[in-house]
């Protein structure tokens, strides 16, 4: 097993396994549950500025997108940040930190732009012993209306005025959680680095309306027959949270920033895919909300085994080891190919392959042979898409074969290993530079 | 029909009311519990969707299995029913009573590995139950063509070849030597597969497209001819099923406690109180399909202390699956394979046992008697033309009609169907299957 201590922007924890700002992290109830159950860390449930609680709705907050099977495939909340009081929250954050010195416990703060605002929390913030700040530049529902959460995230400016406050106010580490509900993830990364912020933790949630109710017409969940669109987050996040982590990590504006990966890991094997990409840690929320805390186990335990596997002896041996594997289209290999395979042993003959690749693809997989059900790839055809293989039930039936020193039956041209042809300087690209 | 209620007659240990009237309805439940809701959806999203799918070419009526199963999937059972009720219109009792495990879950792509088929026939039932509840209108008929066609039997041939021509716009009689709608489905198929009435609200369902007439107790030979029906209709379609059961042809076959298992199993089908059917104490089933399996464990389920089927042949030359008789089996009926039977072994007339020698390959020649005061004879049935009355010359395959691709018989006019014609396979969605296709040739030489 390998070691899988942190330090996360001098944030020490046993592993990089942290709760995200969510209704988990919201009390001291929770908390000392999740680190009795092994977690490395928490981010505690956004405080807002001292006042009135934040008042959340009586109806349903949360509604999931489900697979046949009823897992839980997606997950959109539109609760907002605490509403309890805010002295109760320094209260337990100050006890929680005394009783857990080893765990990493950082504060997520969302008040409105107003320097006077920030610099009065930061204060109250320090004073707790926690660890570090999380500003809450995401969450799309609620907050945002209200001019803070993800319209300050989608503003650089904002991102950088703010930023600079707290670096000015507190002696805490910053951590700025991005929202994704902007074009281009790197503006406000970019923003938060020039503002001084030690990392950033992204993604938020994504602005989302969950279903439509298909009786009584109305979006779903539905307070009084009225409904509005939420945070989305969960396993079907999980592609989208690793382009804006890796985009940010091949990023040369925000090379060296910390990054603290959130977006769908309910597993040791999401998180591993996370800290390759660029990640000094992770953030999980959905798992641990639809399964209990118990599930950090077997992140523990698997992410231990597979380092230990591959030689990394600590997490920050893995970090962005992957990173390099990622580029542009441009620059892929055109003369790189590839050919489907059926393992004939294996086939169960549904035909999936077939159907899919003639309807869809280009007509390279035939049904019968002599009459007999058999499918059979015809290279002649197949431009080696990887559709089949997607949806293939069996595993390993359906394969792709890289060509080597031999001719592609396609194209008539010999595959060779060292004939490497990007777009850059292909032929048909009237912007090519032949002598790159 | 001889029936129990006269053969045994006192032979006491054949009597009624083994066990109490509860313990009977709790054992003929439901064989399969019926899949609902969620489980369904979920077992609906097992299934691959398999291109050009094994499973439809397996069936007799070529159902899309995947298209149904994909609906069902998507929270729309009537649509799915509509999709299987198109090419099978019995397909409640096909759901219910189709060999699936021979058919189109045997091929079931899932089979492979460690694997186990997508549940088609529950799903099927699923399907078609939901949508016998709401009731849609699944067909409206055609324009009248001013035809009729007399049907003669009301079973699934004579009930789904009526059910097509009625769509096409025909009008319909249907000849029926029972009381009752349905053939097999409601006289023939084990009461565990078949409960609450469903062959009835079946055959409601197919008649309520209209244009179907049914005339009961009306017998071919009887008080009705082919020539009077003939004379009365533009074609005839036969699906008159099978006759009597098929003699053993030992000495003591006609005593007291020995019983044609289809007769049996039809007084079970029709007692208004399961514990009123009587049952032997002993009981031994000769023969081995369908018929002996469910004789059989019907009266193990009956309260009969011991049950044995005994078949000349081995364990795969059975008609009846092995899914069937490891059923059977688990219900406590034990089989013998390789023995024939030699004489019903009598005791102050009446039966005690039968005498078995051994058969096949390893035979030798040795002689056993099984105890028994109840035997049932399930070696098939003989045909029914002898009660047809008519003098045309059918040309028959040993006693059974044959028919053409289109299941036209010898005869320029007459159709036929079912169990009645050669080549079959005596199951209940091949016979739909015949009625729909001769109710398409039917109509195409109508409309000539």
């Amino acid at each position: 097993m390998s070691d899988l201590r942190t330090n996360f922007v001098g944030i020490e924890s046993p592993n990089p396994f942290w709760l995200a700002s969510a209704p988990p992290t919201d009390k001291a109830y929770n908390v000392n549950r999740a680190f009795e159950a092994g977690w490395g860390g928490v981010v505690w449930k956004t405080l807002g500025e001292d006042g009135p609680p934040i008042v959340n709705v009586s109806g349903p907050r949360y509604e999931a997108l489900h697979g046949k099977d009823r897992s839980v495939i997606g997950f959109n909340n539109i609760e907002l940040i605490t509403d309890r009081p805010l002295q109760a929250n320094l209260h337990e954050i100050a006890q929680v930190k005394k009783d857990w010195p080893d765990r990493a416990v950082v504060v997520s703060l969302m008040v409105p732009c107003q320097e006077a605002a920030w610099k009065s929390i930061l204060a109250q913030v320090e004073d707790t012993g926690a660890d570090g700040l999380e500003l809450n530049f995401g969450c799309p529902h609620g907050m945002s209306e209200r001019g803070m959460g993800s319209a300050v995230g989608q503003v650089p400016e904002y991102v950088e005025m703010v930023t600079v406050w707290c670096k000015q106010y507190s002696r805490l580490p910053v951590i700025v959680k991005l929202t994704p509900n902007v074009t281009n993830i790197r503006q406000p990364a970019r923003a938060a680095k020039k503002g001084g912020a030690d990392a950033v933790s992204l993604i938020n949630t994504i602005n989302s309306v969950m279903s439509v109710d298909l009786d009584s017409l109305s979006i779903n969940p539905t307070i009084d027959h009225m409904g509005t669109h939420g945070g989305y987050c969960g396993p079907a996040v999980k592609p989208i949270a690793l382009h804006m982590v890796s985009d940010l990590a091949r990023d040369s504006e925000c090379e060296g920033l910390p990054i603290s990966a959130i977006g769908g890991i309910s597993n040791w094997r999401d998180a591993a895919e996370f800290l390759l990409l660029g990640a000094g840690n992770v953030q999980v929320c959905t798992a641990a909300m639809t399964h209990g805390f118990k599930i950090v186990d077997d992140m523990i335990d698997g992410l231990g085994r597979y380092m230990a596997e591959k030689g990394f002896a600590s997490v920050a041996d893995a970090i962005g080891r992957a990173i390099p594997s990622l580029t542009d289209w441009q620059h892929l290999n055109l003369n790189y190919t590839v050919k489907a395979q059926i393992d004939q042993d294996l086939c169960i003959k549904c035909g999936r392959c077939h159907i899919v690749c003639e309807d869809a693809s280009h007509q390279a997989i035939r049904a019968r042979n002599n009459g007999e059900r058999r499918y059979e790839v015809i290279e002649e055809e197949c431009v080696g898409c990887n559709l089949c293989v997607t949806v293939c039930p069996v595993e390993n039936c359906l394969t792709l074969r890289s060509l080597t020193n031999e001719i592609d039956a396609r194209t008539g041209l010999m595959v060779k290993p060292d004939d490497k042809l990007q777009w850059t300087a292909h032929p048909n690209n009237p912007m090519a530079n032949p002598d790159p | 029909m001889e029936l129990i209620a006269t053969a045994h007659s006192g032979q006491p240990g054949v009597a009624p009311g083994r066990l109490e009237e509860e313990d009977c309805q709790r054992n003929f439940c439901e064989m399969h519990t019926p899949l609902e809701g969620n489980a369904a959806r979920v077992e609906a999203e097992r299934c691959y969707f398999c291109f050009d799918a094994p499973c439809t070419e397996a069936c007799p009526t070529g159902i899309d299995i995947p298209g149904f199963i994909r609906m069902i999937a998507n929270g729309n059972p009537v649509g799915a029913a509509g999709l299987i009720l198109e090419e099978n219109i019995m397909g409640g009792t096909c759901a219910r009573a189709c060999p699936v495990e021979t058919l189109c879950e045997g091929v079931c792509v899932r089979n492979h590995g460690d694997d186990r088929a997508v549940n088609i026939g529950l799903l099927q039932r699923y399907a078609v139950d939901e949508a016998l509840e709401q009731k849609p209108t699944f067909f409206t008929r055609a324009e009248k063509t001013g035809r009729t066609i007399g049907v003669v039997g009301a079973g699934p041939a004579g009930l789904a070849c009526a059910h097509r021509l009625a769509v096409l716009g025909h009008d319909v009689v249907i000849y029926e030597a029972r009381s009752k709608s349905g053939g097999l489905n409601e006289y023939g198929l084990a009461a565990y597969k078949m409960l609450n009435g469903f062959a009835q609200r079946e055959a409601d369902f197919i008649t309520s497209v209209g244009g179907i007439e049914i005339v009961h107790d009306t017998v071919l030979g009887k008080n009705a001819t082919l020539a009077e029906l003939q004379e009365r209709h533009d074609a005839l379609f036969l699906g008159i099923g099978l006759g009597a059961g098929n003699a053993l042809g030992i000495p003591g076959e006609d005593s007291m406690g020995v019983v044609d298992a289809v007769g049996f199993i039809d007084e079970l089908r029709q007692a208004s109180t399961l514990s009123s059917v009587p049952v032997g104490r002993q009981v031994v089933v000769i023969g081995g399909g369908m018929t002996a399996i469910d004789a059989a464990v019907q009266a193990r389920l009956l309260g009969a202390e011991e049950v044995s089927i005994v078949y000349r042949r081995g364990l795969q030359d059975m008609k009846a699956s092995i899914v069937e008789q490891e059923f059977a089996k688990i219900r406590g009926v034990s089989i013998r394979y390789w023995a024939q039977p030699v004489a019903v072994v009598l005791e102050d007339g009446r039966a005690a046992g039968v005498e078995f020698r051994t058969t096949g390959n390893s035979a030798n020649g040795d002689r056993f008697v099984v105890p028994a005061d109840m035997v049932l004879k399930a070696i098939g049935q003989g045909p029914h033309l002898v009660r047809t009355g008519q003098d045309q010359s059918f040309a028959l395959e040993g006693d059974r009609l044959i028919v053409d691709e289109h299941r036209q018989t010898s005869c320029l006019g007459i159709w036929a169907g079912g169990d009645c014609i050669a080549g079959g396979d005596d199951l209940t969605v091949s016979a739909v299957q015949d009625g729909k296709v001769a109710a398409n040739a039917i109509h195409n030489a109508l409309s000539a």
